[in-house]
C-alpha cells in the first residue's frame, strides 16, 4: 500500500533531481568510488603492507598505478583499503547524528513547555561548542581505555564515529523540531489525534515521514562533514593508528615528502576532496528535488 | 545600545557555564586519574599521594569538584604544564596573539572576497559569473583546510619558491623588512582559512541578497530613480547582511577547527598547535585550558556578532 502511494512522489523527486546535472554527475562519481572501495581490494590483490624499499617513493607506473610511499608500499591498495574506513566513518557518523538529532528534535517538537526549552538550550549549547578542540579532548581522554576494551581498530572506529556524530546532531534536531511545529497543527494530524492515535504512533506514522525531506538533505551534508572531520583527526595524527591507512592518515604521512613525492599527498587529498565535493553536490540536488521552496 | 550590550553579556554567562559544565563532565567521565602516574610511582609514598589528592580536592563530591575547578578556571589559575614546566596561563598568553592575528585577518579577507562575489552573483542571477561563483563556492567548502594548505605549500613554496612554509616567530629582520617577511609568512595560512570561510559566506550573501531584492522597498528605491549602485549598497546590502551575520556566527566554532589545522600545517606558534603538541605529550592541564580558551573565544566572537547585528538592525538593539 505504501509503495503505490509513494511511487508518484518518488518519480517526481527523481525528475527534479535529474535536472541538477552536477548532482547527477556526482552520484555517478560517488557510486564509482563506493564500488571501487567495496570491490577494489578483491580485484587489486596487492597487500597494503608489502614493504619494498627498491620502489620507495615512486611515482605512478604500471606496477603501482598510484605510486608508492616511503616504505615502498603500494598506494592504490592503501587508498582502496583506507577509503573503506573513511567512507564508512562518514556514513556511520551521519547515522549517529541523524538518529540523535531526530530523537531530540522529535521529543522537543511534540512536547511543549519546559522539555522543549531544555532540549533547545542543550542544542544551542552544543552549537556554540568548538567541535574540533572537543573532539580532540574526548579522543585524548577516552582513546586508551576503549582500545583496551574492544581492540585498537574497532575501539578507534567506535570512538571516532560516536564523537563526530555526537557533535553534529544539532542541525538535524533544529530542522526536525521546526518541521514538527508546523506539521502538528495540520488538519491530518489533528484528525489522527481525534481518532485517538497515541503520540508515538502519530509521530512515527504521520509527522516523521512528512518531515523526511530536510532530514535527508541534512544527513547527506553530514556525511561530507564527517568525512572531513575524520580526515582532520587522522591528519593531525590523532585518528586511526598508523597501520590503518585512512585517507587522512595517508595525507598525514605524505606531508613530510611533499617536495619529493607530491603524487602521494595529491592522490590522498584528491580522493577526500572528490568524495566531499560529490556528496555536497548530491545534497544540493536533493535539496532542489525534495524542497523546491528553499532553492533560492 | 548600552542596555543591549549588557543584555547580551548576561546571555553569554549561562552559555559559558554550560560549556564549562560540558568540559568538566568530559573530564570527570574520563576513565583514569590525572594522578594515576603519581600513585603507581613507587618513589611517591602513598600518604604524599593521598595528601596531594586531598589538596586538589579529588576525593570531594562531584559537585564541589566542579565548583573548585570552575573558580580556578575563572581566576586564571589554570595549573602547571607537566611538559614545559611553566604556568599554563603564561603559555597561553604567549601563544594567543598569533592565533587571533591569523583568525582575525582571515575573517577580514574572507569578507572582502565573499561580499563582492556574493552580491554580484545575486545581481546577475544565473549568468556565467554566477555559475562559476557557485561552482567555486562548492569547491571551496569541499576542500578541507589541511589539503588546501598542502596544495598552497606545494604551489607557492616548492614549485614557485615565493613564500616560506614554516612560520618563524624570530625573524632576523628589522623595520620595513620585518613587516614584509611577516606578511610573506602569514599570507598562506590566512589565505587557507579565508578561502574556506569565503566559500560558504559567498552562498549566504548571494541567497540573502536575492531574498531582499524581491522586497517592495527595493522596487520603490529603484522607482525613485536611484542609481543601481546606491540601491545595492545603501538599501539592499544592509538588510541582506542581517541573516548573514547570524550564519557566520553559527559557523564560528568550525572556524577554530580550521585554525587548529592551519597552525599545525604551517607550524604557527598559536594555541591550536599548542593543543596538538600537548595532546601528543599527554599534558592534561594545558589541553583543558586551551579547550576552555577556545570555547571562550567562540562566545566572545558570538558577542561581537551580536553587536554587529544590533548595529545592522536597530530594531533589535532598541527593543
Amino acid at each position: 500500500m505504501d509503495g503505490a502511494e509513494r511511487a508518484p512522489l518518488g518519480s517526481e523527486t527523481w525528475r527534479r533531481f535529474r535536472r541538477h546535472r552536477l548532482a547527477v554527475a556526482s552520484t555517478v562519481i560517488l557510486t564509482a568510488m563506493l564500488l571501487a572501495v567495496a570491490f577494489g581490494p578483491l580485484v587489486w590483490r596487492v597487500p597494503i603492507n608489502d614493504i619494498d624499499f627498491s620502489a620507495h617513493l615512486d611515482g605512478p607506473s604500471w606496477t603501482h598505478p598510484f605510486g608508492t610511499d616511503d616504505l615502498g608500499q603500494d598506494l592504490l591498495a592503501r587508498m582502496l583499503y583506507g577509503g573503506r574506513i573513511s567512507l564508512a566513518v562518514g556514513l556511520a557518523a551521519m547515522l549517529v547524528a541523524v538518529i540523535v538529532g531526530t530523537a531530540v528534535g522529535a521529543i522537543a517538537g511534540i512536547s511543549r513547555g519546559s522539555v522543549d526549552a531544555a532540549l533547545m538550550w542543550l542544542t544551542d549549547l552544543f552549537l556554540s561548542l568548538p567541535p574540533l578542540p572537543l573532539l580532540l579532548l574526548v579522543i585524548y581522554l577516552f582513546r586508551e581505555p576503549l582500545k583496551q576494551l574492544v581492540g585498537p581498530e574497532l575501539g578507534t572506529f567506535v570512538l571516532i564515529v560516536a564523537v563526530i556524530g555526537g557533535f553534529r546532531w544539532m542541525q538535524v534536531a533544529r530542522l526536525v523540531r521546526a518541521q514538527f511545529f508546523s506539521l502538528r497543527e495540520k488538519e491530518f494530524v489533528e484528525a489522527a489525534r481525534a481518532l485517538g492515535m497515541s503520540s508515538l504512533r502519530l509521530v512515527t506514522r504521520h509527522i516523521l515521514p512528512n518531515s523526511l525531506g530536510p532530514i535527508i538533505v541534512a544527513g547527506t551534508i553530514d556525511v561530507a562533514a564527517a568525512i572531513i572531520a575524520e580526515s582532520t583527526l587522522s591528519f593531525l595524527g590523532l585518528g586511526f593508528p598508523p597501520d590503518i591507512p585512512t585517507w587522512g592518515r595517508l595525507l598525514f604521512d605524505a606531508k613530510d615528502y611533499l617536495d619529493i613525492a607530491p603524487h602521494w599527498a595529491l592522490i590522498a587529498g584528491g580522493a577526500i576532496f572528490l568524495a566531499v565535493l560529490s556528496i555536497n553536490f548530491i545534497g544540493d540536488g536533493l535539496r532542489d528535488a525534495l524542497d523546491p521552496r528553499s532553492s533560492a | 545600545m548600552g542596555r543591549y550590550l549588557v543584555r547580551r553579556l548576561l546571555i553569554a554567562v549561562p552559555s559559558l557555564l554550560g560549556i564549562s559544565l560540558v568540559l568538566f563532565t568530559v573530564l570527570a567521565l574520563a576513565p583514569g586519574d590525572p594522578f594515576g602516574e603519581l600513585a603507581s610511582n613507587p618513589n611517591v609514598p602513598p600518604e604524599v599521594a593521598a595528601g596531594l589528592r586531598a589538596k586538589f580536592g579529588l576525593d570531594d563530591p562531584v559537585f564541589l569538584r566542579y565548583l573548585h575547578w570552575l573558580s580556578a578556571m575563572l581566576h586564571g589559575d589554570w595549573g602547571f604544564s607537566f611538559v614545559s614546566r611553566s604556568d599554563v596561563d603564561t603559555l597561553i598568553w604567549q601563544r594567543l596573539p598569533a592565533t587571533l592575528l591569523v583568525i582575525g585577518s582571515s575573517q577580514v579577507l574572507a569578507l572582502l572576497i565573499a561580499l563582492p562575489i556574493g552580491v554580484y552573483s545575486a545581481m546577475r542571477r544565473y549568468s556565467i559569473f554566477d555559475q562559476i561563483a557557485n561552482l567555486w563556492a562548492f569547491i571551496g567548502f569541499s576542500l578541507p583546510p589541511f589539503f588546501t594548505g598542502l596544495l598552497f605549500i606545494l604551489m607557492f613554496s616548492i614549485y614557485l619558491d615565493w613564500l616560506p612554509f614554516v612560520f618563524r616567530s624570530d625573524l632576523g629582520a628589522t623595520g620595513w623588512h620585518w613587516y614584509w617577511e611577516e606578511f610573506k609568512q602569514a599570507v598562506m595560512p590566512v589565505a587557507v582559512l579565508a578561502l574556506f570561510q569565503a566559500a560558504s559566506w559567498t552562498r549566504y550573501v548571494r541567497s540573502s541578497v536575492l531574498e531582499v531584492t524581491r522586497l517592495d522597498y527595493v522596487t520603490t528605491a529603484r522607482a525613485k530613480g536611484l542609481p543601481e549602485r546606491r540601491v545595492v549598497v545603501k538599501h539592499i546590502l544592509r538588510n541582506a547582511l542581517i541573516p548573514v551575520v547570524t550564519l557566520v556566527a553559527l559557523q564560528m566554532p568550525a572556524l577554530f577547527g580550521g585554525a587548529i589545522v592551519t597552525e599545525q600545517i604551517f607550524r604557527i606558534p598559536g594555541i591550536g598547535s599548542l593543543l596538538i603538541s600537548s595532546i601528543l605529550a599527554n599534558d592534561t592541564p594545558v589541553i583543558m585550558a586551551v579547550t576552555f580558551v577556545f570555547a571562550c573565544l567562540v562566545i566572545l566572537f558570538n558577542l561581537i556578532a551580536d553587536l554587529i547585528y544590533g548595529w545592522l538592525d536597530p530594531r533589535i538593539a532598541y527593543r
